[in-house]
């Protein structure tokens, strides 16, 4: 029965409702951030709907994953034993460095660097939104995720944790239009910003001078300011320098690393013990008990 | 909302939101219809008494938190889009199906223009004509979605 007398408030009289609403929200939630705490509520209320959205896509993968030939399965496996040989032999080499490093470290006072925590961690979905770059993965609050935890692929840095579930969590991309990254060349070490553009292949790099030294194909890697990201993981690899005197900066963009239109699993970084500025008897205590374990 | 059948009407909201958030491929993804957008619309054409501004918000605003957007956006895009084809259901009905796609194309346009300027707002985004794209897959889906819809309403005798 369709009633011919509408009851209820009038459609204006909604609209003008909701739109007052709407703006209280984003003015709360943009400029107050007081809805940071309450995301992550409504991010586990609808996590639920999350994991439904991604069964077709986990079916398949499970399907491809199990109806391999055994000629493919016999390849692949000889591979990683030839990969790991390598990576095992680069192993060897780095623990005689890391130890070489952290004594050369300790006797110029530096802080010595310890082994972060590491997690791997699932893309859940991936935002169909244009205007942001976040994915969403299966690890929340119930494993020890925190909000501006670093992750990373198997090439370098994918973004930091934003919101954080109970259990999934939310990703900032790098190449979000609100992030930025501090960078340095790890050919020259000059200190960069390298910003994203909320294009997928493509960061850019602000207030470059012209005199600076940036060629196409330089590697950017952390530079460890700032504190939110750990020093010396690949970020971006420079395409295009366009040095233009006619323009205050040079105009710099850079490539990601990472690659970030086929995430799959990710790694989640833990941060190392809060550094001092110089070494302490501790440090030295601990590098001198990992020598004498090594050896 | 619950009385006769009115479960029927969220379990496709509900569906409609999980195909926006559905993981696809990056080329295909640029061409995603607004799915939440046309349920709604259907909804509100057939069934204007249950289904309306107050409705769409809610929706858009669990797009909001879904998309990771800032809380507000999508609903305020949604509440205004439906807003204007609930003022004028009655003539929209009366449309070929054809027609109806044309004008839910224009609202979907719309959508992702108050959309992109409540960004521009917050953020410094630029425009891209691929934003727009949606609204072509939108118009072909349209008339798919209302037989099937249709034919979803007339089997549980929502009214």
């Amino acid at each position: 029965m369709n009633p011919i007398f509408k009851h209820g408030p009038s459609p204006q009289h909604r609209l003008v409702l909701v739109l007052f609403c709407s703006s209280l929200l984003i003015f709360f939630d943009h400029k107050m951030n007081s809805f940071e705490s309450v995301r992550g509520y409504l991010q586990s209320m609808v996590s639920p709907l999350q994991y439904i959205a991604t069964t077709p896509k986990r079916t398949i993968d499970w399907a491809v994953e199990n109806l391999v030939t055994r000629r493919k399965l016999i390849e692949d496996n000889q591979q990683y034993k030839t990969n790991e040989l390598r990576y095992q032999e680069q192993l060897m080499q780095l623990n005689i460095l890391k130890q070489e490093n952290d004594r050369l470290r300790l006797l110029l006072a530096s802080p010595v660097r310890a082994d972060a925590k590491k997690m791997v961690a699932e893309i859940l979905s991936v935002d169909s939104d244009p205007y942001s770059h976040q994915v969403v993965i299966n690890r929340g609050a119930n494993d020890g995720v925190f909000e501006g935890q670093v992750v990373i692929d198997d090439r370098g840095i994918v973004g930091q944790v934003l919101h954080v579930g109970t259990i999934s969590s939310r990703i900032l991309l790098i190449t979000d239009v609100t992030h930025a990254v501090p960078v340095r060349i790890s050919r020259n070490g000059i200190r960069l910003i390298a910003s994203g553009t909320g294009t997928i292949e493509r960061l850019t790099l602000n207030h470059v001078p012209h005199s600076f030294d940036i060629r196409s194909g330089d590697l950017l890697v952390t530079s460890g300011l700032g504190g939110k990201y750990p020093e010396g993981y690949p970020v971006a690899k420079v395409t295009v320098v366009l040095q233009d005197e006619s323009r205050p900066f040079a105009q710099v963009q850079s490539e990601p690393v990472a690659q970030i239109n086929r995430l799959r699993y990710l790694l989640l970084l833990w941060p190392e013990q809060p550094t001092k500025i110089f070494s302490s008897k501790e440090d030295l205590a601990a590098v001198k008990e990992n020598s004498n374990a090594g050896s | 909302m619950l009385a006769r059948n009115g479960i029927v009407i969220i379990f496709i909201l509900l569906v409609a939101l999980m195909a926006t958030i559905m993981p696809l491929p990056l080329s295909v993804d640029a061409f995603r219809p607004d799915w939440v957008l046309v349920a709604l619309l259907y909804w509100c054409l057939a069934l204007p008494s249950r289904v309306n501004v107050i409705t769409a918000w809610v929706m858009g605003l669990l797009l909001d938190i879904l998309l990771g957007s800032v809380l507000g956006v999508h609903a305020a895009a949604m509440a205004l889009s439906v807003f204007i084809i609930a003022g004028n259901f009655q003539k929209i009905r009366n449309f070929s199906v054809w027609q109806q796609a044309l004008i839910v194309g224009v609202v979907s346009a719309l959508y992702h223009l108050l959309v992109f300027w409540f960004q521009r707002l917050l953020t410094d985004i630029v425009f891209l004509p691929s934003y727009l794209y949606p609204v072509l897959s939108t118009i072909i889906l349209w008339p798919w979605a209302f037989l099937l819809l249709r034919k979803i309403r007339r089997h549980f005798k929502i009214s």
